[in-house]
């Protein structure tokens, strides 16, 4: 979508930083979409955090050009530099950081009474009330519970009609129950609100969750970056040996199963069926499907209580982190699985790249 | 009552001086806590150092160079001529110059460790919230220092109360100009008054001890230094 003149990308964001810092270079050149979530993800101190810090202008990478949506924020070759106050985003840090001297609503407007008013896409009201902030305004910030705060600091940045959401693991303080909390409102948001969100997270699970797109990094550089989809089930990347390695999967709810309380979400290449009666016939639903949850056999097993099989073909084998193991990339009519099995299963069973298989899928996840 | 005109003169004085050196204190003051907290320059230590000396240097070695530099034939001396302002020692005006140098570390001090405590993440905040550098620290900075600017201002006024080498240094004793309490407190000791000088050793001390207490009470885990 290459729209202005010049022939630069406007919906595009493109970054490139370069900053030494003792003992670690960030060496990061990046091109997203600016429209939905891209996870920026890798382990911890790889670099994503001051990646982020970069685009907000809080840390000065010493030769960077930074664009979003056409419009320059940081160009060194031209002595362009936006100070961060100027810059039209919204960052929300991983501890909430709200300002402990003021309550929650004078927390909230903050930023919203310092964007000019033309600037605003969504008025205050909606947003409190996406957040459910509002039984919250007049606490003082010491008085709420850690997933309150961090959807506190989550409405503040989006008060502040940011054209892009920096978020720094903004769930990694918080417990399971808490991020669960917390995950349905980012959901919402991003449906309402179509403002780019880049996202860091060390979690395949939390980026499965939101991210549209993906950007690994490693060691201060970006390893890959494509569409969600693909890069998770891609064997070369070093997200394939996380522990929690996955495909995500987009599918749309097809019929409704009363008697055994079941949906059927049917996708490219096969159907599931899942326990979730609050589905609604129609809706698209993302469904994650660990590798370590799938298994195979060379034969369907209709003796076998496990719900969910699909015939697949062996794309790709790779050595798992641990050498007792493997990961194999399946294609399930054009939908690619992984399976993390034994390297022993696949020499008794003689499964290689080309083999025909049955995909026994033991546990699917619904990311909504 | 055996306190006199002359002693309540040396009260009023030693309130006025006490009051003028802390507000300049606090507006000196914070920019200079606000740098030493926030700067990365390599001057940080050695300005620290320089605004820490009055804590362990004798007020009679402050007070004698002080004393050389205000003089007619100082740099500071031939300023405040040029300026027009005469020489400064034995005048109210050197005191208070002296005193926000005397007492510069015990306001600077607390003022500087909130400033620390608050940390860098608020300011970062505020300007993601679109707030410039003095907005900001208005708005952020100074709001979370505030228990910083209270105990400073307290320890600073409450030292200025009692100083005694430095003034007797630069000031001299002189009744309405340059006679503070612990001056008028030397004076009755000297002359034998001591019920005089108990009255008044008495009533410092007692004041001490309560602004100290008052800090302790409104922030029982303070440290000091």
């Amino acid at each position: 979508m290459c729209t202005t003149r010049s022939g630069e990308c406007s919906e595009m964001i493109r970054a490139n930083f370069e900053l030494v810092f003792p003992g670690f270079v960030l060496q990061a050149a990046l091109e997203v979409p600016a429209s939905g979530v891209t996870a920026i993800f890798g382990p911890s101190g790889c670099g994503k955090s001051t990646l982020l810090r970069c685009f907000a202008g809080l840390e000065r990478a010493a030769s960077g050009h930074l664009q979003i949506n056409g419009d320059t924020w940081q160009d060194d070759s031209r002595d362009i530099f936006l100070p961060t106050h100027r810059r039209l985003l919204g960052f929300v840090f991983q501890e909430p950081s709200l300002f402990s001297h003021l309550n929650v609503r004078r927390n909230l407007e903050f930023g919203y009474n310092r964007t000019p008013s033309g600037q605003r896409k969504i008025t205050w009201e909606r947003i409190v009330e996406l957040l459910d902030v509002g039984p919250l305004l007049h606490r003082m910030p010491d008085r709420l519970s850690g997933g309150e705060k961090q959807r506190v600091a989550i409405a503040r940045a989006v008060l502040a009609a940011p054209k892009l959401l920096l978020m720094d693991e903004p769930l990694a303080a918080l417990d399971a129950e808490r991020k669960r909390e917390i995950l349905p409102f980012l959901h919402q948001l991003q449906k309402e609100l179509s403002i780019p969100v880049l996202y860091v997270s060390h979690q395949v699970e939390e980026v499965t969750q939101l991210a549209d797109h993906l950007v690994l990094l490693r060691a201060g550089r970006v390893v890959a970056s494509g569409p969600l989809a693909p890069m998770l089930a891609r064997l070369d990347l070093p997200i394939a040996q996380d522990e929690d390695a996955g495909v995500a999967i987009e599918t749309r709810v097809t019929a409704r199963d009363e008697r055994h309380h079941l949906v059927r979400l049917d996708f490219a290449g096969g159907e599931v069926y899942v326990a979730r009666e609050s589905l609604i016939l129609g809706q698209a639903v993302r469904l994650r499907i660990q590798a370590r949850d799938v298994s195979l056999a060379l034969s369907e097993h209709h003796d076998s209580s496990i719900l969910n099989r699909f015939p697949a073909t062996v794309v790709e084998v790779a050595p798992a982190s641990n050498p007792a193991n493997a990961i194999v990339r399946l294609d399930a009519g054009g939908t690619a699985l992984l399976a993390r099995v034994t390297q022993r299963s696949l020499e008794q069973l003689q499964i290689g790249v080309g083999s025909k298989v049955w995909a026994q899928v033991k546990a699917v996840a619904l990311m909504q | 009552m055996v306190i006199t005109s002359d002693d309540w003169s040396a009260i009023r004085l030693t309130l006025a001086l006490a009051g003028v050196v802390t507000a300049l204190l606090l507006v000196l003051g914070t920019p200079i806590a606000w740098w030493l907290a926030h700067s990365k320059s390599r001057w940080r230590g050695p300005i620290s150092a320089l605004i820490t000396l009055p804590l362990v240097l004798p007020p009679t070695v402050l007070g004698f160079y002080l004393l050389i530099a205000m003089g007619s034939n100082g740099p500071l001396g031939h300023l405040t001529q040029a300026l027009g302002l005469g020489v400064l020692p034995f005048h109210f005006s050197g005191l208070v110059v002296a005193s926000v140098l005397y007492s510069m570390p015990f306001v600077v001090q607390p003022i500087r460790n909130s400033f620390e405590a608050a940390g860098k993440r608020p300011l970062e905040v505020a300007a993601c919230l679109h707030a410039q550098p003095l907005d900001a620290f208005f708005r952020v900075g100074l709001p979370l220092a505030r228990p910083g600017l209270l105990i400073g201002g307290i320890l600073g006024f409450a030292h200025t109360l009692g100083e005694f080498g430095v003034v007797l240094m630069i000031g001299g004793n002189i009744p309405g100009e340059t006679r503070v309490l612990s001056m008028q407190i030397y004076n009755h000791v000297e002359a034998l008054e001591y019920s005089q000088a108990h009255w008044l050793a008495g009533g410092l001390l007692l004041s001490s001890f309560l602004v100290l207490m008052a800090i302790y009470v409104y922030d029982p885990k303070r440290r000091m230094f």
